[in-house]
């Protein structure tokens, strides 16, 4: 049987889930440990998702209570606690001109549940910074985001910039109104109509299943 | 008695549906040329048989839903548009002009008055060098504007909550109007004084004086805007849209607690959150019914966000997204006004749920949908509109802009109830692929 507050972020409930929370640190729970089990629940949101059983509201609400049990423990816990090696590096960012955030948070938080380190650079992202963050952080993917159709120039040229600076990792580009189209337009490899297909791709391009 | 007879409040819905399109196809409008009024005519009647599924019309209509296209055309910038007013009047004429759609391409959602917004110090929208850029158009802010603890306030006086707690958060030059507070305190006159004396405060009257430059602005704005729009009347080119509204669920989500907010609500507080998508349904009709005449445009724009496929499950959607629509809608309908939503996104999922619509009185414009489906689900039902992708309007060949107008147009035209259009709102496209989708109308649609 799953732990009660593995039980109470499936399910969906806030209220239940903190309290639990503070109910096993005031009986002396390592924090860690504690945290582990919002990971675990968050591994099961994650496969609900990828099923089709949970949807975009599920996904933020967890996000959003993971957090909240994030807030609680984090100033709890010992300095040596470690993070899970990650399977990959994932650049993140909406592309200069455009200020949507609602998917490009989706896609990180997903991205980041499958283990993968999510570089987030935020919204309305210029091409040097994107240029700059791919040096830094030398990652296998470069996700781009844009819900209006400006944002079809300046993925391409985030693609020309960060290429003509001497670096490759794959780009994948998603939004509202990205298709077939527009990635041959911007000339990367691949787009996403939903983060499940952000996930896949960075996983193929990591070399993991 | 016949319905010319009776007065307005005594007619069914059909019967006030029917006026509604009498006058708007019969419009008396001093034309600028018998080949205009021939136009306006032949346009305006084709709208109607294909939006109220009355048999196949003389061809499909095309009716390019458009944001900043039309400025764009003319080479106008989105902040030239919300800047220039006369100009970006005159190019939207002349876009129309030149393309010759079936329904005018208008200004009202683009070229709005920057300058007003500034006034008014607008937070929840950035446009062209107000944190946007001048290349592209406005942008929504979306936060929790309202409170998680605020619902009852929206519900129990929605003008109060508006004017006083809301419009002071999303506009900075609209603060001060927090210092007042509902009218029901001078309602018992004796009252009246301690009430009369907030609207006396600084932060008041600073307000005040900045709402009347705001609205000295949108003055200035609708003296080109307005006099431009009948002239495209005169032109030939029907406005069918004469208003919008929204779902319930959508103002929450857009305008008030934000997509987070709301989501988190969803299951924290679900009852509350059903509670206020039932209180807003009259809200939202009366958004268009309350200053509508029997001249009034016919149709209603209604922009869908948040119920798309992926956002939520069917069963979500079932119960928190629907279930309030399809009451506004009804409403409309009631007041002899034809619903047309704008699905952007897919909506594959939802064809079953949403086919629970009287006939013929709803229109649907759908933008990633499958077109074959929504047409074998919402056949006889309603109206479906759309769906050009924007990227091929935007870097196709107008080759490929034919080829993929003429599949949809032989795909879902037979039988008529299809309207052609782009999938979402055009902002960029080459002006050479919108001639194209235009000309396929007239080359593979007729009857």
């Amino acid at each position: 049987m799953a732990h009660e507050l593995v039980d109470a972020l499936v399910g969906m409930r806030q209220k239940d889930a903190l309290r639990i929370v503070e109910e096993m640190l005031d009986r002396g729970e390592d924090p860690q440990s504690v945290l582990d089990l919002g990971q675990e629940a968050m591994q099961i949101v994650g496969d609900k998702f990828e099923e089709g059983s949970f949807f975009l509201p599920e996904l933020m609400m967890s996000g959003e209570m993971l957090k909240m049990v994030a807030a609680i423990i984090k100033p709890r816990l010992a300095e040596q606690a470690t993070e899970k090696a990650k399977i990959g590096t994932v650049v993140l960012g909406t592309v200069r001109g455009d200020i949507h955030d609602i998917g490009k948070d989706i896609v990180g938080f997903v991205l980041d549940m499958n283990g993968f380190k999510v570089v987030d650079l935020g919204i309305n992202v210029a091409e040097e910074a994107f240029v700059e963050a791919v040096k830094e952080h030398q990652p296998q993917v470069l996700a781009l985001s844009g819900f209006l159709s400006l944002a079809f120039d300046s993925m391409k040229s985030t693609v020309d910039q960060v290429r003509a600076a001497g670096f490759d990792p794959k780009v994948i580009i998603g939004g509202g109104q990205i298709d077939d189209t527009v990635r041959a337009y911007t000339s990367a490899d691949a787009y996403g109509g939903d983060a499940m297909a952000a996930v896949a791709f960075a996983k193929q391009t990591a070399g993991v299943s | 008695m016949n319905a010319d007879e009776k007065s307005w409040s005594q007619l069914t819905p059909d019967e006030k549906l029917e006026q509604r399109w009498k006058a708007f196809v019969e419009a008396p409008i001093d034309f600028v040329s018998p080949e205009a009024e021939a136009a306006y005519r032949a346009r305006a009647t084709r709208l109607q048989k294909a939006t109220l599924l009355q048999g196949t019309p003389d061809r499909v209509p095309v009716t390019p839903l458009t944001h900043y296209y039309p400025g764009r055309s003319q080479g106008l910038t989105p902040y030239e548009a919300m800047t220039d007013y006369q100009r970006a009047a005159d190019a939207w004429l002349q876009s129309n002009l030149d393309l010759q759609p079936d329904a005018m391409m208008g200004p009202l959602f683009a070229a709005i008055p920057a300058r007003a917004y500034e006034i008014l110090d607008v937070k929840i929208m950035s446009w062209p060098g107000h944190g946007a850029p001048m290349e592209g158009g406005f942008q929504y802010n979306e936060t929790e504007w309202m409170h998680a603890d605020e619902y009852d306030l929206l519900m129990d006086d929605p003008t109060d909550f508006f004017l006083h707690v809301y419009m002071p958060r999303v506009a900075g030059g609209l603060e001060g109007l927090a210092g007042l507070v509902s009218p029901q305190d001078m309602i018992e006159i004796v009252t009246g004084p301690a009430y009369w004396m907030r609207w006396a405060s600084p932060e008041v009257q600073e307000s005040l004086e900045k709402l009347a430059a705001a609205g000295r602005e949108a003055q200035a704005w609708g003296g080109a805007m307005f006099p431009m729009l009948g002239r495209m009347v005169a032109e030939g080119f029907p406005g069918p849209v004469g208003a919008m509204s929204k779902a319930p669920f959508d103002i929450l989500s857009d305008t008030l607690r934000g997509t987070r907010g709301l989501i988190m609500d969803m299951f924290n507080q679900p009852d509350t959150v059903l509670e206020a998508c039932d209180r807003l349904v009259s809200f939202a009709v009366k958004w268009v019914t309350r200053r509508a005449t029997p001249h009034s445009p016919p149709c209603v724009f209604i922009p869908l966000h948040k119920g798309a496929d992926g956002f939520m499950s069917d069963e979500q959607f079932k119960t928190f997204y629907w279930p309030s629509l399809r009451k506004v809608m009804l409403g409309l309908i009631e007041e002899g006004f034809v619903p047309c939503p704008f699905a952007e996104g897919g909506y594959n999922d939802r064809l079953e749920v949403i086919r629970d619509l009287p006939p013929g009185r709803t229109a649907w414009h759908f933008d990633r949908t499958d077109m074959r489906r929504a047409k074998e689900a919402m056949g006889g039902i309603a109206c479906i509109e759309g769906n050009v992708p924007p990227s091929l309007l935007n870097l196709g060949t107008p080759d490929e802009v034919t080829a993929y107008c003429r599949d949809l147009i032989e795909a879902v035209a037979p039988g008529g109830g299809f309207i052609l259009d782009g999938g979402s709102v055009i902002d960029e496209a080459k002006v050479e692929n919108m001639h194209a989708m235009v000309r396929a109308a007239h080359e593979y649609g007729v009857y």
